[in-house]
């Protein structure tokens, strides 16, 4: 029983990897894949809040930090959505049913998702920016009776870039949720919008002065959304944006995601406009 | 059915004119509804009318020899569709191509042109209005450069 709870201890070390196993792999586009994990300790929960991350260790190559993009009310499923862009993110991309991954988390705050309670909450995600939001949409749909409008505003590169398809078919046949895709170039085929997701939002149907809106995609897109939030009349302590920078810790030791005045990892990645706005603008942080 | 002067100052567009400018722009204006597919203009036509959405959408395209017909922008409810039969020669840039039905109004440029030319208050209020509209498109077309889901 000892030589048990030191096990356990040493599994909640923050810096220690646990082995993670693969149980499924999912494609989502040609460069971004979904992973299902289960721990190695038969024991082991995993619960999260939406927003957070966890750090992924693909043994041998590196380890980076990848938000949860499950459903929080099924903490049993770990899963992760990434885009493979370099060195550990295509390592991982090539992982299969079966293989290992170490985790250590989840770190870092949560979408204001109780917060936006009695409000209309407006989601803006650009192109693997909704894999971080997902788990947020989830809990809001799970008790979708306490909010306003809900609306979920989503612009990628191209049609072939668009992740969750199947999901986001069945979310947009709901009465209760509005939905919007937008692309930035696409040939005659696609029959649905054209043009950056900013410009959906002056139509967007939503009260700007009980909104509560939550951004995730690269800082440029979080930029111009939070602006024309802002043209609307939605104040930025009510605008959320989810930040990324390097990471090494992941506890706020090590300085890498320093951000101005406030470390990422542990006191965000999600910030207030309010809190940002000034640091975004400026190029060198 | 409404008044072609009513339709017109229920749109953005045309929000808080005066009512004596929107009658006259009234008068270069006749409803239209095309069909999805059915272009609305193609490139290189001259720019004849220019169109208030009141309902569907409209694909702006361009032919790209190597893919084809590329979609540059969509637009919907609520948007104005095509500036060139403001700036010479009068020729359309893009093909427009609805695709749903779309119901909107056509203003003739003719007509149109030739009273902002003998009512210069008229033509700054229509420039202004169509000023916006270029930035928030050159904008839009800006962030589309930009690539922001890098
Ligand atoms: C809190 C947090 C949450 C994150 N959540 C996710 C997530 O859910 N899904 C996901 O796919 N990614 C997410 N990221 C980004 C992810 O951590 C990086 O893409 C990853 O660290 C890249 O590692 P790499 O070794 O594959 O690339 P590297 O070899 O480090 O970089 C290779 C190339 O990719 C570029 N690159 C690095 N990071 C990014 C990036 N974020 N976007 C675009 N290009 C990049 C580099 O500039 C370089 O040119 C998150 C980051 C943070 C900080």
């Amino acid at each position: 029983m000892v030589e048990l709870l030191e096990q356990r201890e040493q599994i909640l070390d923050p810096m220690r990897p646990e082995p993670f196993v693969i149980q499924r792999v999912g494609r989502e586009s040609y460069d971004t894949f979904t992973v299902e994990l289960a721990p190695r300790d038969p024991y082991r929960t995993f619960d999260f809040a939406p927003g957070q991350f966890n750090m992924l260790y693909a043994f041998g190559v590196g380890e980076i930090p990848i938000s949860i993009s499950g459903d929080p009310s099924h903490p049993e499923r770990l899963v992760h959505t990434t885009r493979a862009v370099g060195t550990v993110t295509n390592a991982m991309s090539n992982l299969k049913v079966g293989d290992e991954i170490g985790v250590r988390g989840p770190f870092g705050n949560e979408w204001p998702v109780n917060q936006a309670s009695g409000h209309d909450v407006v989601l803006v995600a650009g192109g693997i920016g909704l894999a971080p939001l997902r788990p947020a949409l989830y809990q809001v749909l799970r008790h979708r009776e306490r909010y306003g409008k809900v609306v979920l505003l989503y612009g990628t590169r191209s049609p072939e870039d668009i992740l969750f398809r199947s999901e986001l078919e069945r979310w947009r046949a709901r009465f209760d949720l509005e939905v919007y895709i937008t692309v930035d170039y696409a040939d005659s085929k696609w029959h649905s919008n054209v043009g950056v997701v900013t410009k959906l939002i002056p139509k967007a149907p939503f009260d700007p002065l009980h909104t509560v809106a939550m951004i995730c995609g690269p800082e440029v897109m979080m930029r111009f959304t939070a602006i024309e939030l802002q043209k609307r009349g939605v104040s930025n302590d009510n605008i959320y944006v989810s930040m990324e920078r390097n990471m090494k810790c992941a506890v706020g030791f090590c300085g890498h995601c320093q951000f101005g005045p406030v470390f990422i990892c542990k006191d965000g990645p999600i910030f207030t406009y309010q809190q940002v706005q000034s640091w975004v603008t400026r190029w060198v942080v | 059915m409404k008044a072609i002067e009513t339709l017109l100052a229920e749109h953005d567009f045309f929000k808080d004119l005066e009512p004596q400018y929107l009658e006259l722009i009234a008068g270069c204006g006749k409803n239209v509804r095309f069909d999805a597919g059915q272009y609305i203009f193609h490139e290189g036509e001259s720019a004849n009318e220019f169109y208030v959405i009141r309902y569907g959408q409209v694909a702006l395209e361009a032919h790209d020899h190597r893919r084809g017909q590329v979609t540059l922008q969509t637009l919907h409810e609520g948007d104005v569709l095509g500036w060139s039969w403001l700036i010479p020669p009068y020729r359309w840039h893009y093909n427009a191509r609805p695709l749903t039905l779309v119901r909107a109004i056509a203003l003739d440029a003719t007509c149109l042109r030739t009273k902002c030319d003998e009512d210069h208050h008229l033509g700054y209020e229509l420039l202004k209005r169509f000023a916006t509209v270029i930035v928030d498109r050159l904008d839009a077309t800006r962030l589309q450069v930009l690539d922001v889901y890098g």
